[in-house]
């Protein structure tokens, strides 16, 4: 009974998704889609966006409305969040999912540069969670995911700018879901250890680098089930655990990672 | 309908079964590898293509490429020694589907398991499957697959509507049976060299559940296979046989005749289609673990499974069709050095002989195939210039790459097959020489024209030399 009752919910599902061509949003929204879900997609490229939506169509979404929008714009914010809401007259839920992995040596050298990052992977998305979180709370129930990164944890020489960016956002989701929880509204912090996207194109695979679809499967997973932080794979709890237990005295001399 | 639940409660039956039933991406990173894992080669680069609107401009990349997916090739017709790969795995979008024609528009990098994994549930199968669902439709056109309904539905580019190849100069042409029709000719069968194959358009066939009426039959000899053979092709739409070579004797050869038809039952059988374990083989085992010894002993197991002479029964489309799917890297029990497929179609005419020396000199040989596959082809014919299936029996082993010894082998089964007018299959072979191909497939030099002059493999390398 429970899960027939689940299943109907389900297929009225309505979600946002705010960076919807980028790998992960795309293994997320299939799943959802499979689900007969109505989605909205908002992304910046018009091409992509059609080729998100025309796979996300035949593999069974029920229904989809797309915009074509710069984050980075954050005047525009307001106005996406109100076109997102329309179509479907309400949101369930919402998957915020784009973000940049800029040059770190750039980034070093250029306080533009830097800026840039932040305001792609952070500000932007806090603008628009301000926003989507009083459209939430005010309704009373949904749910909020993010993809934030492991790289938030602890700051690193390799990708500090990114990893600050990303440690605000979980910092802020944080703050939010304990806003939030008494509201009924559930906040998701998705944290992705190395993903082989194209995001990651540029660097060497090791073994620690996980499959877009395990990971996209993890965050389907994480929202239905109205998790509070997931790691994705699960294994990067441990690591991250271990790295971040190293005391500080040492870690500033060590070098980790890329 | 059945099956309806929900990817989340697929996934809670099935634990992580359901992450085993995608393909795995073939090796990243500067080592990518044939299914055989032999040869092993370098290239200078491997370049994901992402999105069709956004690929690299092919003509400065400075080297030949080739498009590379799941690398479920065996040989080294999906590698490009010293060249690059284009990996297409990420181009595995769907783009339309026809819910009363069954026409599928999708992405090149789109796997074929994908396809089951979407259409299954709606009542939508394959036209044409191979032995494995972890192939892309690029790959599937580029090697004009078949599979055991080749009597009854002819190769997977017979289904093919209608395909759009980026060529290096940056034309994206439209190829279809009307539209640029040599050039359509070409690339269904065409081994990736004809230009980057970015989406196809096929049609799927109706089913009324995802089961299948099989019969497996018992056979000692090889006249008796021709029986079966014979007596199946009207009314199976699918038929191939396992076939022990290691017993010999006067029988020649023994095994299991296998056919089967789509059950056609609206009420299907009520039992859940059942998930199979998520084996996997997890490192390259010692190359001592498959030998005469321990293959005799499978054989013997296999043949022995069932007691009567034919068995009925019904089963789910995954396990009759993609047995070896079920456990992930199974190509690992070869050990480091990797394995030599080999799958040979001789004419009917003469075929029966042909058959028996071919046996008859493995058998001598004392190479053991841990999986000899035999099957009749029909006479439906393959658009594609260098389509491997022609009508006739065809036979398909698996070696051990032994070092010269198996090479040698191989060279001698080539020159039996020469001999009756057959072929072998490029999609499995890593070393049949120029003279042989070139034999095999008479209008090599009229597909040589509409190959895009920035691509190549190191297949097309060594069977397009000059054959002495």
């Amino acid at each position: 009974m429970p899960n027939h009752h689940k299943k109907r919910e389900k297929d009225a599902m309505r979600i946002l998704i705010i960076g919807a061509t980028s790998a992960l949003a795309q293994e997320t929204a299939k799943l959802f889609a499979g689900d007969g879900a109505e989605l909205v997609l908002v992304a910046r490229s018009p091409l992509k966006l059609n080729d998100v939506q025309n796979d996300l169509q035949v593999r069974g979404a029920k229904q989809i409305e797309t915009i074509v929008a710069d984050l980075s714009d954050l005047t525009r914010h307001q106005e996406i969040v109100e076109a997102a809401i329309k179509p479907f007259s309400g949101l369930d839920m919402v998957l915020i999912a784009y973000g940049t992995l800029g040059n770190q040596q750039t980034c070093e050298q250029s306080v533009e540069a830097t800026l840039q990052e932040f305001t792609t992977n952070c500000t932007s998305v806090i603008s628009l969670l301000t926003l989507l979180a009083n459209y939430f709370e005010q309704q009373g129930r949904g749910c909020i995911a993010v993809i934030s990164s492991v790289a938030g944890d602890r700051g690193r020489q390799s990708n500090y700018i990114y990893g600050a960016a990303k440690g605000a956002v979980s910092v802020f989701l944080q703050g939010l879901r304990n806003r939030l929880a008494k509201k009924g509204v559930a906040v998701v912090t998705i944290k992705p250890g190395m993903v082989a996207t194209p995001m990651t194109a540029h660097m060497r695979k090791g073994p620690l680098f996980a499959d877009p679809r395990v990971v996209g499967r993890g965050i389907y997973r994480a929202m239905l089930r109205r998790k509070d932080v997931v790691y994705l794979p699960g294994y990067w709890r441990f690591v991250m655990w271990a790295i971040k237990s190293i005391p500080e005295s040492k870690f500033k001399k060590m070098n980790i990672g890329g | 309908m059945w099956n309806l639940s929900t990817s989340e409660q697929l996934e809670k039956e099935a634990g992580v079964a359901v992450q085993a039933q995608e393909p795995r991406l073939s090796g990243r990173g500067e080592e990518a590898l044939s299914w055989g894992r032999y040869p092993r080669v370098k290239h200078t680069r491997i370049i994901p293509i992402y999105w069709r609107s956004a690929v690299p401009d092919l003509e400065n990349i400075g080297q030949p490429v080739l498009p590379h997916a799941y690398g479920r090739s065996y040989g080294d017709s999906c590698l490009n020694e010293n060249g690059v790969l284009l990996d297409v795995s990420h181009l595995n979008r769907f783009i339309s589907f026809d819910e009363e024609s069954g026409l599928l528009c999708c992405e090149a990098g789109v796997s074929l398991a994908e396809i089951l994994a979407v259409m299954v549930p709606r009542g939508w199968f394959l036209p044409v499957s191979p032995g494995t669902k972890f192939v892309s439709v690029g790959g599937a056109i580029a090697n004009d697959i078949h599979g055991k309904n080749h009597h009854a539905g002819g190769t997977f580019g017979c289904h093919v509507v209608r395909l759009k190849l980026l060529r290096s100069d940056g034309q994206r042409v439209v190829c279809s049976p009307t539209e640029n029709p040599e050039l359509f000719q070409a690339t269904i069968g065409g081994l990736g060299l004809t230009g980057l194959i970015l989406w196809a358009e096929f049609k799927l066939k109706r089913i009324a559940n995802p089961y299948i009426d099989v019969e497996h039959i018992r056979f000692a000899s090889l006249e008796e296979f021709f029986a079966l053979s014979a007596e199946s092709d009207q009314d199976f739409e699918y038929t191939v046989s396992w076939v022990d070579l290691l017993v010999g004797g006067e029988a020649l050869c023994r095994g299991i005749f296998t056919r089967g038809n789509h059950n056609t039952s609206s009420e299907p059988a009520r039992k859940q289609l059942k998930r199979r374990l998520p084996l996997a083989v997890p490192f390259n085992l010692p190359q001592f673990v498959l030998n005469k010894l321990t293959v005799k002993g499978f054989n013997e197991l296999y043949y022995h499974k069932q007691l009567a002479k034919r068995v009925q029964t019904i089963t789910s489309y995954d396990p009759f069709f993609y047995p070896l799917d079920s456990i992930h890297e199974w190509n690992r029990l070869y050990g480091k050095r990797g394995f030599l497929q080999y799958q040979c179609v001789v004419p009917f005419v003469g075929g029966r002989e042909a058959m028996r020396e071919l046996l008859g000199h493995i058998r001598r040989s004392g190479a053991g195939s841990f999986l000899t596959v035999l099957k009749e082809f029909g006479e439906i014919a393959s658009p594609g210039m260098l389509s491997f299936p022609r009508p006739g029996l065809t036979l398909a082993l698996d070696f051990a790459y032994a070092g010269q010894k198996t090479l040698r082998l191989l060279e001698e089964l080539d020159a039996i097959v020469r001999h009756y007018g057959g072929a072998v299959y490029p999609a499995k072979d890593a070393r049949m020489s120029a003279e042989s191909f070139q034999q095999f497939y008479p209008r090599w030099q009229e597909f040589a024209q509409y190959i895009d002059p920035h691509f190549s493999s190191s297949f097309w390398r060594r069977v397009s030399a000059k054959s002495s």
